[in-house]
């Protein structure tokens, strides 16, 4: 058991934190060059330029790559019209249509937003030389470019990002799990109606229960967090005392939860599934995955009462953004005042008599 | 100061588990609750241990009452739950010792007391409990409820699913307990164990329906039981049954145990019976009755 508590979540923050990637990539395109002139190839070999873009297919007609969008082979089709350089340089405008699979909405919302830019770009340029062409008295059109600048993770690395939140992820669940199967376990095997005829006090029964998975998360959070340090390069720019300060006190909470799953189940599979509910729900709406910002305000309010929405938070704050206690005392006095409430319900509800 | 039950009832969602039931132990007795699975022998130990609460009546363990006094009951008791209820991945020693600082004391201090039984395990100690035989890991439990020298020792049925050997073992060591000044309470499906203890009670459905001396319940029956014997064992049973004036049959190891309405019963007239039946190589006796008949009778 213990290789395994120590193994998988190892093998899942490597894995996950590589593969959870936010970066759309790989792009099968496809055009359809009805115009076949210098601007149209020079459009498209913008798209072969760039690295998102694969470009799978050119394609004769609108018909043929429909189908093959319907076959799942491509994903944006690009289609110049007739005429389509005679149009810029006669008319200053022309039209040009753009097919995105939208299965994955949030994939496809990226990608127009990859074309769009080449395109932009591609006109800027073509608008220039055009008007060099035709006007003597050329005027430099006024442009308002915009330079982002990231802050606290400048090369927008999703990596950066996501580590420290699958971090929390797999601190969690262990602890969640292995908590919440604990005492049923011994309910289980008998062994909890032995200890209860005993004259052991019910607090330290729980904390002889509780303490070894405080230390056993505290211990994955050491081996995640050097992971992330040597193979994922994340910055820690805050003081990782104040990390360790606060998952000692989140896990707390964590444990408590467990334990009152544990309590008020009979069974193994119980406790599993009930750990299961909860575990899903708070990782989806911790803003782990998709921002707490964009979802509807009913759903940020539920997420007030999220324990790892906190964590999440707090871990990226200090690891990335260097901040310091009194930055995190907001979340960190609610997570305080969970730890109080859940243990305290947890030895309530821990009864010696069946 | 032993045990005392008034009038306790239990009921689980509406089902009675046991009825009114009240009975006495005497200090230093070894008393036995005798019944069938189901009877309701588990819940009166729960509720003398104070794992459980009487929906009605009263109950006191060594003088403390068991819902008042459950503290120090918990100090004062041994308790062996039906099913091994030890750490299986801690070695017998390791058990042994967990259980000894749980009542905050060692096993060096009531050694005497467990020494008998300890020394058939020892050569085992470093052994996780879950690798022990069946009869080894009811001699540890047993350590486990005796390593702080309880005034009162509950067993629910600790024989059971153990083979013989270890079953006449087991309860040689319980007389010697005994002769120490224990009071145990032991519960048990089997008839022939309950010669063993002081006194009994035979419970059954969650009501007791005698207590007295296992020799007394003996002496106070009054039927004749006959041992009867053929060779087409099944059809026997059916035709005993058919028998116009036959008052019991069952099987009892290789007999069928028979008992007539008649006082003037002649054997003569059975034989002729099963004779013309067709069976063969026909045996009857008078037998001594055993626990087990009067159970079956009551």
């Amino acid at each position: 058991m213990l290789p395994i508590i120590f193994v998988l979540p190892m093998v899942q923050l490597l894995i996950l934190s590589n593969a959870a990637s936010f970066e759309i990539k790989n792009i099968k395109f496809s055009y359809i060059d009805n115009d076949h002139s210098l601007a149209s190839r020079e459009l498209i070999s913008k798209f072969q330029a760039s690295s998102y873009f694969n470009i799978i297919e050119s394609f004769s007609s609108k018909k043929e790559a429909n189908f093959q969008m319907q076959a799942g082979k491509i994903d944006v089709i690009l289609e110049i019209p007739n005429h389509f350089e005679r149009d810029l340089i006669k008319e200053n405008s022309t039209n040009l249509s753009v097919s995105i699979n939208a299965i994955d909405g949030a994939a496809a919302g990226v990608e127009n937003v990859y074309i769009s830019q080449i395109i932009t770009g591609f006109n800027q340029k073509i608008q220039t030389q055009l008007y060099q062409y035709n006007e003597v008295s050329y005027e430099q059109p006024i442009n308002i470019v915009t330079i982002p600048s990231f802050w606290y993770n400048n090369t927008l690395n999703y990596k950066t990002f996501m580590v420290p939140g699958i971090l929390v992820l797999l601190v969690t669940m262990l602890t969640l799990f292995l908590s919440s199967m604990n005492i049923v376990r011994e309910k289980e095997i008998g062994t909890l109606e032995q200890i209860n005829v005993t004259p052991i006090k019910k607090y330290q029964f729980i904390v002889g229960k509780l303490f070894p998975f405080w230390v056993l998360g505290l211990v994955i959070l050491t081996v995640g967090l050097t992971i992330a340090k040597l193979v994922f390069n994340v910055p820690i720019l805050g003081n990782i005392g104040l990390i360790y300060f606060f998952t000692s006190i989140y896990l707390l909470v964590i444990l408590g939860i467990g334990l009152i799953i544990s309590n008020h189940s009979d069974t193994q599979q119980q406790a599993m599934f009930i750990a299961w509910f909860f575990s899903v729900i708070f990782i989806l709406m911790s803003g782990l995955f998709t921002p707490i910002e964009s979802m509807p305000v009913w759903a940020q309010n539920i997420t007030m009462l999220n324990p790892i929405r906190y964590f999440v938070e707090i871990i990226r704050m200090v690891m990335l953004k260097g901040a310091t206690f009194s930055d995190i005392s907001r979340p960190f006095f609610i997570i305080v005042c969970y730890a109080i409430a859940l243990n305290g319900i947890a030895v309530w509800s821990y009864k010696k008599v069946n | 100061m032993g045990i005392i039950v008034q009038n306790i009832s239990k009921s689980y969602n509406k089902i009675k588990a046991i009825d009114a039931i009240s009975f006495e132990v005497k200090e230093g007795e070894l008393f036995g609750l005798i019944g069938p699975d189901g009877a309701g022998k588990t819940t009166i130990f729960r509720i003398l241990t104070t794992l459980l609460l009487a929906n009605e009546g009263s109950a006191s363990v060594a003088g403390f009452d068991v819902v008042k006094d459950y503290k120090a009951i918990r100090n004062s008791v041994g308790y062996m739950p039906g099913k091994f209820s030890l750490y299986q991945d801690l070695s017998v020693e390791e058990n042994l010792k967990f259980f000894a600082t749980i009542f905050g004391t060692t096993i060096e201090e009531n050694y005497d007391l467990i020494k008998d039984i300890y020394i058939q395990i020892e050569p085992f100690k470093a052994r996780r409990a879950g690798a022990l035989s069946g009869g080894m890991k009811q001699k540890l439990a047993l350590c486990c409820a005796l390593i702080h020298k309880p005034k009162v020792l509950f067993l629910d049925e600790p024989t059971t699913g153990v083979d013989p050997v270890s079953r006449k073992e087991f309860w040689e060591m319980l007389k010697r307990l005994q002769e120490k000044g224990l009071t145990i309470l032991v519960s048990t499906p089997y008839m022939d164990e309950a010669e063993l203890c002081d006194r009994i009670a035979l419970i059954q459905k969650g009501s007791i329906l005698k207590i007295d001396k296992p020799a007394n319940i003996i002496k106070d029956y009054h039927r004749i039981i006959y041992d009867v014997k053929a060779k087409n064992r099944h059809q026997l049973i059916l035709d005993l049954k058919n028998y116009p004036s036959q008052y019991s049959v069952f099987a009892f190891g290789e007999y069928i145990h028979y008992i007539d309405k008649n006082e003037n019963f002649s054997a003569t007239d059975l034989d002729n019976y099963l004779r013309q039946n067709q069976h063969s190589e026909i045996e009857i006796r008078v037998t001594n009755p055993t626990i087990e008949d009067v159970f079956m009778d009551l």
